[in-house]
């Protein structure tokens, strides 16, 4: 039998790399729906000697959040009013965000959504007799005037296996396929050597050879999602692989931003979604198209009893609207299962049968109902099939059939990230435009200073899940972030057209830091019989699992109902520092590992600004996404503000501020 | 729920250039063993279960088995995905069996329109390509 103290995988890590270097004056960091619209929206406005890459550190058809596909396009404003849009993601998120961000992406949304369906994603429409048609049927597309099927007042359905394939096929071809760089991972970005506070370029490493990738640049975008993995999941065996987000993303954008000196904001915000158990299935189909309500333990529709609007009321003006937000919902679930209520059950059974028993009351022949049934059943299903597989395969193992069983809700491990529910993230510029506040001060108190969603780092951008206080993007938002970012580059490139980008650091420099883990595991591995159990080094598996326990029990996870205070916080920051100092000990024996290595460093990074940003606030102004024991209360006299953070590189040294928070939308009627 | 690989469909994409599913997955999970020459999933735990590899497996190799920390043993839901639309079987641990197919893609493969020769107008106002319009807030804060 064979000593298992051998590296991993199929493709070792060599300690020598050959480098690479690269000079652009674009370059692009991601490949999913951000980093996608950029690719599509760039060659519209660069003059043709302009050199743009594209970095993935997957394949750009399957990468990102939308990889395994999705069942709905969550912004599509359509005769909506775009100012209505802006109130809805306000109060959803509690008051405090970016007003100018929310309606910039309000009007180009649209833009993207038609020219996915223009490029072949199907969405489904209503015919005359107001029923739904599958994206395939034939009917007048968006751009013709076609009516798509609203869920909610914002959404609107798709058959959406292949949403990414779709809109990365066009990417690609825009931008030339020689143009993209895919497996190959950024880690970090790099300042210029002679211009302050610009961004020069990128390194990073393929995870197929061993090469060490460095790009000098003019400008970047760093569009990498949110944070997953960084809490500890409530399956900590193979399920932990079942994230409610893509389980890839790493923190990657908001570290390497942070790291050059952009200005991070509402990096205490996080999302804990409230999904199905276990299979973290889709919710928001259910409640909006089947109309299904929640039960608790004792089979009573809790969410509209007295005692449930009290509780709202303790929350104004943020509790009165018609849909509750997303973290006051799980605030009221979580009072339901800490009083002993649990489990919550989505009552899929009661809602289905609903439409069915309405069919009959019409007088619909039961033949009919059947059929009707059949359809019923189907778009049940694709909702899972579309987007989130192993929900269906965890309801093919319980045997559940959710006409005939309500199916159990859970609010899971948080996440963070900017462009769903929650708005983590960057602190950028909004457009030039009048309407958009002048503030004076430096740059991370200001609404604008040049190039719309640029970071407080000249040259550097980004988008998706990248830029903070401007949740509910979704996919159609992200990508339409990415083309308002693709041409603020070629305007930046346009203005700087002098500027040489030089590195502080040379190639061979930063490959040596690159594959310090590399080198770490060849010095070491032979003091140990096995490779993953060594004294002088220590694996990212385990760092990861180290990280995991201390927010869970610190940071407020599941482990504490989402319950911290500033002791605990301060000791998680304690735990985090010398997880941070045994970061430096990773060691990675393959290109596989070596991945997993710096996707950890990332991950300890974004969550140290997480546990500083809700140290630094002293309230719980997301209730049932985390509450502080100290602070248990929403404080809008003294926290509705920004609070915004930003690493000085030079002197390492953090700095917390709290930054006015401006309404621009009118705030009477405040929804 | 992890990937899976048959070895007796598997053959490596016959040590091409571009093993299918270490091609797609998202996570750089499915690796080629060239000694064995058949793929594998190195990080079962971190499988998203996307499926990626199972729709582009060009021997129908893969297939899913529910996560071993919480989906009872017996169920099973595999694709068969065609450039057009993808078929699905769910097979419940009870032994019961569903199918439902779906659109995926209106277009042929290949057609989606780049605008390669689309060009923007001004680089100083905020229109993107196809925008001949900029809506600006008109219900603003007192």
């Amino acid at each position: 039998m064979a000593l298992p103290n051998k590296p991993m995988g199929e493709l070792p890590a060599n300690p020598n790399p050959e480098i690479v270097e690269h000079d652009v004056d674009v370059l692009i960091i991601g490949g999913g729906m951000a980093a996608c619209g950029t690719a599509f929206e760039i060659k519209k406005w660069a003059p043709a000697d302009l050199k743009i890459k594209l970095v993935d550190k997957a394949s750009m058809e399957r990468s990102g959040a939308v990889a395994q596909g999705l069942s709905a396009i969550n912004t599509y404003i359509g005769s909506n009013k775009i100012e209505n849009y802006v109130k809805m993601v306000r109060n959803d998120l509690m008051g405090v965000v970016r007003e100018d961000l929310i309606y910039d992406l309000g009007r180009h949304v649209d833009e993207s959504v038609k020219l996915f369906e223009e490029w072949g994603l199907p969405i489904w429409k209503k015919d005359a007799d107001g029923e739904t048609l599958d994206g395939a049927k034939p009917a007048p597309t968006l751009r013709q005037g076609g009516e798509p099927v609203r869920t909610g007042k914002w959404q609107i359905m798709i058959n959406g296996e292949s949403y990414k394939c779709i809109v990365a096929e066009p990417a690609k071809a825009a931008l030339g396929e020689e143009n993209c760089l895919e497996r190959v991972f950024i880690v970090k970005l790099l300042l210029d050597k002679n211009v302050k506070n610009q961004i020069a370029g990128a390194v990073g490493f393929s995870t197929r050879e061993n090469k060490v990738h460095v790009f000098r640049c003019k400008t970047a975008l760093c569009a990498c999602g949110g944070a997953v993995n960084i809490f500890r999941p409530r399956s900590t065996g193979e399920g932990k692989g079942r994230a409610w987000y893509p389980v890839w993303n790493a923190g990657s954008t908001y570290t390497m931003c942070a790291q050059v000196g952009a200005t991070l904001t509402m990096m205490e915000n996080r999302f804990t979604p409230a999904r199905f158990k276990d299979g973290y299935g889709p919710v928001g189909a259910w409640f909006l198209l089947f109309k299904a309500k929640v039960q608790n333990g004792l089979g009573e529709f809790y969410a509209n009893v007295d005692s449930v609007k009290e509780e709202l009321n303790k929350f104004m003006p943020y509790g009165a609207s018609a849909v509750t937000p997303t973290c006051l919902r799980n605030h009221l679930m979580l009072n339901e299962l800490k009083a002993g209520r649990g489990p919550i059950y989505m009552a899929t059974d009661v809602a289905l049968n609903a439409f069915l028993d309405d069919r009959r009351a019409k007088g619909m022949d039961e033949k009919s109902v059947m059929k009707y049934w059949k359809h019923l059943e189907s778009e049940a299903w694709e909702d899972f099939l579309d987007m989130s597989v192993g929900q269906a395969g965890l309801w093919a193992g319980m045997n559940i059939e959710p006409e005939k069983i309500g199916s159990e809700i859970m609010p899971t491990e948080p996440y963070m990230l900017g462009s769903h529910s929650g708005c983590c993230g960057i602190w950028t510029s909004g457009p030039m435009e009048d309407w958009v506040p002048t503030v004076d001060g430096p740059r991370s108190h200001q609404y604008k200073w040049g190039y719309n969603r640029m970071t407080t780092v000249d040259g550097l951008f980004t988008a998706g899940d990248g830029v903070g206080a401007s949740g509910h993007k979704f996919s159609s938002g992200s990508h339409a972030e990415g083309r308002i970012v693709a041409k603020q580059m070629v305007k930046y490139c346009r203005d700087h057209a002098g500027f040489k980008p030089e590195l502080k650091q040379t190639a061979a420099e930063l490959a040596a830091e690159i594959y310090a883990p590399v080198v770490r595991f060849h010095a070491h591995v032979g003091a140990s019989t096995d490779a993953n159990v060594n004294p002088n080094y220590c694996k990212p598996a385990g760092i990861m699992m180290r990280l995991m326990k201390a927010t869970d029990e610190y940071g407020g996870g599941v482990a504490t109902y989402y319950m911290t205070s500033g002791k605990l916080l301060n000791i998680c920051l304690d735990l985090l520092r010398m997880l941070r100092e045994d970061a430096e000990l990773m060691a990675a024996g393959d290109l596989h590992e070596l991945m997993r290595a710096w996707e950890n460093y990332h991950r300890i990074w974004c969550v140290e600004t997480h546990i500083r940003h809700i140290e630094f606030r002293k309230e719980s102004r997301y209730p049932g996404f985390y509450y502080r024991s100290d602070y248990p209360t929403v404080d809008d006299a003294n926290w509705k503000a920004f609070v915004n953070s930003t690493f000085d590189p030079e002197t390492k040294e953090w700095k917390c501020e709290k930054v006015k928070c401006i309404n621009i939308i009118e705030t009477e009627p405040w929804i | 729920m992890p990937s899976y690989v048959d070895p007796s469909k598997c053959d490596g994409c016959k040590g091409g250039d571009k093993t299918a599913c270490m091609y797609i997955c998202p996570n750089d999970l499915m690796v080629l063993n060239v000694e064995a020459m058949r793929a594998y999933n190195q990080e079962p735990d971190a499988c998203w279960e996307c499926y990626s590899c199972v729709k582009i497996c060009p021997q129908g190799a893969i297939a899913v088995r529910g996560y071993n920390d919480f989906v009872p043993m017996g169920g099973q839901v595999h694709p068969m995905r065609s450039s057009d639309s993808i078929m699905w079987t769910v097979k419940f641990r009870n032994g019961n069996l569903k199918r439902f197919k779906f659109p995926i893609r209106t277009t042929a493969e290949g057609a989606a329109n780049a605008y390669l020769d689309g060009k923007g107008g001004s680089l100083d106002d905020e229109k993107l390509l196809l925008e001949t319009e900029l809506a600006v807030p008109t219900m603003l804060a007192k």
